[in-house]
């Protein structure tokens, strides 16, 4: 089985938004929500001063606590690449969901449920990329099978050095950032 | 220096997270509550004291659902997708606790329904007759009887540590993630249990012991707060960062004087010397371990929605 995951390579990521404005367009977003940010990060001690811009989302975890905690079976992993999903309609609102998740990727939708980063499942479906990497200008995102060692993601992976986000917190992300 | 900036401001996540309302510590005290109620109410079924008419048992059940419900419609306001609360119902997740509480609550009302039928108050036998034909038929079996005060201990610490769990299992808010949280709930709600039972109790010698029982509850909460710090600072960063939150941080005066100050050490105290008879038995003090049982959870939930795992891997 598949396993869906992203690199994101922070040497090329400007912070444009652009990934930011595609999920909201492709997604239907609601006003002041985001399922996906840019954080900047500055570590260091003047003047060897780090800064890392990258793009940030549901880390769509192996491990997820999410759908642990989640009482009614709302919160997911579908089959298609282990992708986690929400079904709306079983969704009753408890945010449990949103309190077990150590990225606080998760929101409550105007509209009463939880609401995260869905990888685009129906581009993916579709055999397309998530919208945020289609649209990336500097090509800083990569999508693919994390399982597949001939895919570009685990080659990237195997050929830099990279990190993912909160490790010690044991949920397996799947999201990589390279440095 | 260590410096973040995000460009994400979603509603009830930041700056920091605040899902969770008035609704859940009122609920979780509750549940703490209704649970020592349902503990004091079995132990004096399973110790035949219900024969006596004066006896505490047989009001507790029925004030125990009244107020059960009452902290359950605050669990409902607090939902967002409330149309489809009726989805809790039609699976069990073993995974959630959040589940097993949602099954809890439906287990204990059948309980609580039996402890009351054990021996109907007055008014309603008066009223409804054939709930004394009830109750005369059920103290004929003399161990269903037991069984139900058996029964109603063990929903009752089931309803107690799952309160805890719900919050424990949630490990990405460090200062909840702790294994004494079902404890620190379990005994502050018996504490408060006791010192409810101890201002409705008719029979004097039902409030000397639940008071005595009290003070016991208080300083074995006092022992499992300790060891709940000594598990954090003990911990990761994060865990440590967790615990000085409510040991010096923006809670620790609701902590240090409302939790434990007039929550615990000054009504034990008081307790201490009603039930050495050298003051009078006043609601003072079990109203203040009440309400500071109430504020506990107040604590709990808020700070805990405070601390976050922040990344250090980069």
């Amino acid at each position: 089985m598949a396993r869906f995951g992203m690199v994101i390579d922070t040497k090329k990521c400007v912070g444009c938004m652009d990934c930011v404005v595609a999920c909201k367009t492709e997604n239907d977003v609601p006003e002041a929500f985001n399922r996906d940010w840019i954080v900047q990060d500055v570590r260091g001690k003047n003047p060897d001063l780090h800064m890392e811009i990258r793009t940030e989302r549901c880390n769509h975890c192996d491990n997820s606590p999410c759908v642990y905690c989640c009482p009614t079976g709302a919160s997911h992993v579908h089959d298609l690449g282990g992708i986690v999903l929400v079904t709306h309609d079983l969704c009753i609102g408890c945010k449990a969901c949103l309190a077990s998740c150590p990225y606080d990727a998760r929101f409550i939708n105007p509209d009463g449920y939880a609401d995260k980063c869905t990888f685009c499942v129906h581009r993916v479906e579709k055999g397309l990329d998530p919208a945020c990497v289609s649209v990336c200008p500097t090509h800083c995102m990569y999508f693919g099978d994390l399982d597949d060692p001939n895919s570009q993601v685990s080659k990237l992976l195997a050929s830099r050095k990279n990190h993912s986000l909160i490790p010690e917190a044991g949920t397996k992300p799947q999201i990589f950032y390279l440095v | 220096m260590n410096e973040y900036t995000t460009t994400r401001h979603n509603e009830l996540v930041d700056p920091s997270l605040h899902i969770w309302g008035w609704e859940i510590p009122v609920y979780l005290f509750i549940g703490g509550l209704v649970a020592g109620m349902m503990i004091v109410t079995g132990y004096f079924i399973f110790k035949g004291k219900y024969k006596d008419k004066a006896c505490v048992c047989r009001v507790l059940p029925l004030l125990g659902m009244i107020i059960l419900s009452a902290g359950m419609f605050a669990l409902f306001l607090d939902l967002e997708h409330k149309l489809y609360t009726w989805r809790l119902y039609l699976t069990f997740k073993v995974a959630s606790p959040m589940s097993w509480g949602a099954w809890i609550l439906i287990v204990v009302y059948p309980a609580m329904i039996a402890s009351f039928l054990v021996n109907v108050p007055e008014y309603f036998s008066n009223k409804f007759p054939w709930m004394d034909k009830i109750s005369e038929k059920l103290q004929q079996h003399k161990y269903a009887v037991k069984n139900i005060g058996v029964v109603n201990m063990l929903l009752g610490g089931l309803l107690g540590i799952y309160t805890g769990v719900l919050l424990s299992a949630l490990g990405a808010r460090p200062l909840w993630n702790s294994p004494m949280l079902w404890l620190l709930f379990l005994v502050s709600g018996l504490s408060a249990a006791s010192a409810f039972v101890h201002m409705v109790a008719k029979r004097v010698d039902e409030r000397e012991l639940l008071a005595k029982a009290d003070n016991g509850f208080l300083i074995l909460e006092l022992f499992v707060i300790a060891l709940f710090f000594i598990g954090m600072v003990t911990s990761t960063k994060v865990h440590i960062d967790s615990a000085l939150v409510l040991l010096s941080g923006i809670y620790a005066p609701a902590f240090w004087v409302f939790v434990l100050a007039l929550g615990i050490v000054i009504p034990l105290i008081i307790q201490l010397l009603a039930v050495d008879h050298k003051i009078k038995h006043t609601p003072v003090a079990p109203i203040m371990v009440i309400v500071g049982g109430l504020v506990l959870r107040f604590v709990i939930v808020y700070a805990g929605q405070y601390t976050r795992w922040v990344d250090a891997a980069f």
